[in-house]
């Protein structure tokens, strides 16, 4: 990346948490518009934390974070939809009582005139969609709701995604499906930003890799070369 | 066929009217549930002051409904329902507002709409006085008298003008609220709210916008109720306050934030309250030849006396709460 080209996301020693007690002590990240961003590190390192500091879920009192060089630490959830982030967390991350339609049409609530047009993108995209779109969202499985989820936050055609898990819990066959299709999603042109478990398998995705332990940067690099990476390996990806 | 007569009369249109009364008044206090998350104890108070306004207007324009052939209270009830959607606004923001902003606990807004349910009740009082007055001012109250076609019914079938009106604006009222919760954005909206409130936020949905309309509908829906009971019977500064354990037994037999149930709740609450109180000796008395002798059947065989009435929302509401505490669809525990 050229140094003139400005960044998709500029988190710049950000420190947070809840309630005083900080989670996050300083960590940086930098996104380009077309990149896969993964966060791996072990439990309690603050990975979905920083998730959600850069969607406005918790309070930074430290660092700044630049959206398309403009600083969005600290702003209302709903402001960050309007300025391009879509947001999957990684639990009840559906409208379980709401059809399956109803759900993807509150992804673009904020962008009515969108909703035809997105829709069918969708339904497109995630097939087995289509076929439960009348079903309350509640009675899909683990894999179709991690489907409806990012459908939602695609249907305000965001130019970031950030994914919380989006893999956890899921069998080894939806989870590739999940990978490919994030990997799909970055290829339209929308930045990704996710925190995974299955480390290795998401740097093998991933464009820039931010290894974080105790709520800072360890290693940033890019996927490949976290990998590779004997020192990344034997602490952070069981050897 | 009298007595059958007599049961359509007692038990059929009189829990149709209480059940309509305690489902318009259920669905509001479930709304509020669901998307505030308390028991809304100024519900019934709103009821009332929404009876006030088409009290007032009424008074103010006796004879406006002639005219068109309404009676003037219904012809306000439009301008009661603005009026109260506009103090239920006031009151979230004057009351409940700030205390959501400092975070408190549900039990807190409770204790907090208990204190509103008192300035409502003492300032309508203050405005109206404490007797009852009729909301039909300057019009007369039409009673219809249907008369079965058949033999040997003698005693016609009752029904009355504002019971009439009851029954088509509750359908109404229902039917509004259905297509609005599932048609429109906001409708949608509100639902996705009640399901989900923090992913409603990450989707863009503005919770303020939806807490407004929540008041909105709750203060409308409150009017409705209110005016409907008043011109039913008479107006009291204290007759909705007397429906706030049925109505809340309503809202938690349908299971707390589901609309829909809150309207079956409202009618099974409704006709539980006349099936109690009615004298099944009327039904029985056509069989007593073929009784057994010993069997002498008392002159009044109502479960609970009219006067003890209150006690059937009462048994209902702790019976769903300690067999099924998330009500026939399975709502939210208060």
């Amino acid at each position: 990346m050229s140094s003139t080209t400005r960044p998709l996301i500029d988190a710049r020693d950000v420190h947070g948490g809840y309630g005083g007690m900080n989670i996050l002590n300083g960590v940086n990240m930098t996104l380009a518009a077309d990149e896969v961003g993964v966060i791996v590190g072990p439990n309690g390192a603050g990975k979905s934390t920083m998730l959600k500091a850069v969607f406005g879920l918790l309070h930074v009192n430290q660092g700044e974070i630049l959206l398309n060089g403009q600083p969005i630490q600290n702003l209302p959830p709903n402001q960050l939809v309007q300025r391009g982030m879509g947001f999957v967390p990684q639990e009840k991350n559906v409208f379980p009582s709401l059809s399956v339609q109803e759900n993807l049409e509150m992804g673009a609530f904020l962008k009515p005139q969108n909703v035809k047009r997105m829709l069918a993108q969708i339904y497109e995209f995630f097939p087995p969609l289509y076929e439960k779109r009348r079903q309350p969202a509640g009675e899909l499985s683990g894999g179709q709701r991690q489907m409806v989820a990012m459908g939602r936050a695609l249907m305000a055609e965001p130019s970031l995604l950030l994914l919380d898990e989006p893999t956890a819990g899921l069998s080894p066959l939806y989870m590739n499906e999940i990978f490919d299709r994030v990997k799909q999603i970055n290829a339209a042109g929308v930045g990704i930003l996710m925190v995974e478990q299955n480390a290795k398998q998401a740097l093998a995705i991933a464009d820039k890799g931010f290894v974080l332990a105790a709520g800072q940067n360890r290693f940033t690099d890019t996927g490949a070369a976290l990998l590779a990476d004997p020192d990344v390996a034997k602490s952070f990806l069981g050897g | 066929m009298n007595e059958l007569v007599f049961f359509i009369n007692n038990v059929v249109i009189s829990g149709s009217v209480s059940g309509s009364i305690y489902a318009i008044g259920a669905v509001g206090v479930t709304l509020i549930f669901s998307i505030m998350r308390f028991a809304h104890f100024a519900h019934a108070d709103m009821m009332t002051f929404g009876a006030f306004m088409v009290l007032l207007l009424t008074t103010l324009f006796p004879a406006a409904g002639a005219s068109l052939g309404v009676p003037t209270a219904v012809l306000m009830l439009p301008l009661a329902m603005l009026l109260t959607a506009a103090l239920a606004v006031g009151i979230d923001k004057t009351f409940y507002k700030p205390l959501r902003a400092h975070g408190v606990k549900p039990i807190v807004l409770v204790i907090g709409s208990l204190g509103v349910t008192l300035i409502l009740q003492g300032l309508i009082r203050l405005f109206s006085g404490t007797g009852g007055q009729s909301l039909y001012v300057d019009d007369r109250k039409e009673i219809f008298r249907l008369a079965l076609p058949f033999e040997g019914a003698r005693a016609p079938i009752v029904v009355t003008e504002p019971q009439i009106y009851l029954f088509v604006i509750t359908l109404v009222a229902v039917v509004a609220l259905h297509l609005f919760l599932n048609r429109s954005r906001l409708g949608k909206a509100m639902r996705a709210m009640s399901d989900n409130p923090e992913l409603a936020q990450a989707s863009g949905i503005n919770t303020n916008t939806i807490v407004a309309v929540t008041w909105i509908i709750a203060g409308a829906l409150a009017a409705i109720a209110g005016t409907l009971l008043s011109l039913d019977v008479t107006f009291k500064p204290d007759l909705s306050f007397f429906l706030l354990l049925p109505i809340f037994a309503a809202a938690i037999v349908g299971g707390v934030g589901h609309p829909y149930g809150a309207i079956v709740g409202g009618f099974v609450v409704g006709f539980a309250e006349t099936l109690a109180v009615f004298n099944w000796n009327v039904l029985l008395r056509p069989f007593r030849d073929s009784l057994p002798a010993w069997l002498e059947l008392p002159s009044n065989l109502a479960f609970v006396g009219t006067e003890y009435k209150i006690v059937v929302p009462f048994f209902i509401l702790v019976a769903i709460l300690v067999w099924r505490p998330t009500g026939l669809f399975k709502g939210k525990v208060i």
